[in-house]
């Protein structure tokens, strides 16, 4: 009887111990959900500090805070810039599911807290 | 009567070809826009696509062509091309004027089916005529053959026509409305990267222009490690902006090629080549 329950537990055990965490993917922080490829790769069109090989279709990312008057209004602009745009190239990362809400946010904090003097990588 | 009905037909069509977007009009005004904003570069550039752009990536590109990775697929093709069907007859019996070239007639608008026939549908239907079974649009037998036909129209120039029927010109309007189009999660249309944004880097890719796109194929591509076909390349387009992707030989993709080869009029073929 004791081994039953012996075997029971370590049954329990094991299947607790193969049970992979939930969350296991690693949190991004927003450099990385912009530099990302699969997630914002805003580098494909715009240099951000520290970002290598960045392309040249939009303006470098730089002096935000002085681009737009709080930071709702830029996670607005990269929600849809199809809005102030509709002939932009830039795509409707939050309109088409592209990045979340929370992740376009995460995204303009890190944008946001950007020097302006830092140096960009050409 | 025939004649006449023609004739009618012709006239028929004037009134209603609006005077500013015809075919010629959108020929001419793409190839100028090119020309003015790549104004060192010859009508032939537009042809090498991106390498006429990026010097570093000619520089790779002509020590690439020292071994032509394409080369096997030309002799294969030529192979082919010159072994006898099971009824005896060859490709060169459908194709008489091979010699001369015959790639830079590709597409055109079949006025008996009333479609757009391409290259490789045209080696089909030379099969099915000799009844033997239609190739993959994507087979390496009919990749070879189009790669052997495009080596002999080297030089010679595109020379696409679109009659004056109406069936043909809404054939080549739907494939201009496609490349202008949005699509894809990612929202882009052909246009934004190759006409809004050519000669601009997508991280490190230079964007090539509409002008000179399909002169080149099949091509050799160095991320499939074979000659691939136009129409493999407009798929890889659409998963880059995670669109729905259409069939190889798709109506859409006949029109859309239709569409840009008409555009490169006057380029000369320059494939089989290599990209990267
Ligand atoms: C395919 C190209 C492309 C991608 C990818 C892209 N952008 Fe843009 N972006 C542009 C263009 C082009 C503009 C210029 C504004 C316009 O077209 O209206 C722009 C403008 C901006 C601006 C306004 C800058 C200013 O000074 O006015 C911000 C902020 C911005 N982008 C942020 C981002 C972020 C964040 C990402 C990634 C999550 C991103 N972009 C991805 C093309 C792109
Ligand atoms: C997000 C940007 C983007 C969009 C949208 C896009 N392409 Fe491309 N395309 C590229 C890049 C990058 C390349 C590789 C570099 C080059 O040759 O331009 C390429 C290459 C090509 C080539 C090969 C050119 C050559 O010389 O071999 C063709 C043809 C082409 N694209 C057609 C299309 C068509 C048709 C569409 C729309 C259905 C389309 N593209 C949409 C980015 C894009």
């Amino acid at each position: 009887m004791t081994t039953m329950k012996t075997v029971g537990l370590l049954l329990a055990l094991l299947i607790i111990g193969c049970t992979p965490p939930l969350n296991l993917e690693p949190q991004m922080n927003g450099q990385q959900l912009a530099f990302d490829r699969k997630k914002g790769n805003c580098l494909a069109c715009h240099r951000i500090a520290n970002g290598e090989s960045p392309g040249n279709i939009g303006p470098p990312l730089t002096h935000l805070s002085t681009r737009f008057t709080h930071k709702d209004a830029l996670v607005t602009f990269i929600e849809d810039p199809t809005r102030f745009n509709p002939e932009t190239s830039m795509p409707p990362f939050g309109k088409n599911n592209i990045l979340s809400h929370q992740e376009i946010q995460m995204i303009a904090n890190f944008l946001w807290t950007l020097p302006a003097t830092q140096t960009i990588i050409p | 009567m025939t004649k006449l009905l023609f004739w009618l037909l012709f006239l028929g069509l004037l009134p209603i070809a609006p005077s500013t977007a015809t075919p010629l009009n959108d020929q001419r005004t793409l190839q100028q826009h090119f020309f003015t904003q790549f104004p060192t570069l010859s009508r032939q550039d537009f042809a090498n696509g991106v390498y006429a752009l990026d010097p570093d990536a000619k520089q790779s590109w002509l020590a690439i062509e020292q071994f032509p990775p394409y080369e096997i697929a030309i002799d294969r093709g030529k192979k082919n091309f010159f072994t006898p069907f099971k009824n005896g007859q060859r490709y060169q019996d459908c194709f008489v004027d091979y010699q001369q070239g015959i790639s830079q007639h590709y597409p055109y608008w079949d006025l008996k089916t009333k479609t757009v026939v391409t290259l490789s549908q045209a080696i089909n239907r030379c099969r099915q005529l000799n009844l033997e079974a239609p190739l993959k649009p994507t087979a390496g037998d009919l990749i070879a053959l189009t790669a052997y036909l495009a080596f002999l129209s080297r030089d010679q120039p595109i020379a696409i026509t679109i009659p004056p029927v109406p069936a043909a010109q809404v054939a080549y309007q739907q494939g201009k409305d496609y490349y202008h189009q949005r699509r894809g999660q990612l929202n882009f249309s052909c246009a934004s990267c190759h006409i809004q944004n050519a000669g601009k880097r997508l991280r490190t890719e230079t964007l090539s222009p509409l002008l000179g796109q399909t002169s080149n194929w099949p091509t050799y591509r160095l991320k499939w490690g074979r000659v691939g076909t136009l129409h493999q390349r407009f798929i890889g387009c659409h998963r880059q902006i995670r669109a729905k992707t259409p069939a190889p030989q798709s109506e859409v993709l006949r029109n859309l090629e239709y569409y840009m080869s008409y555009l490169s009029n006057g380029l000369p073929i320059n494939g089989p080549s290599v990209r990267k």
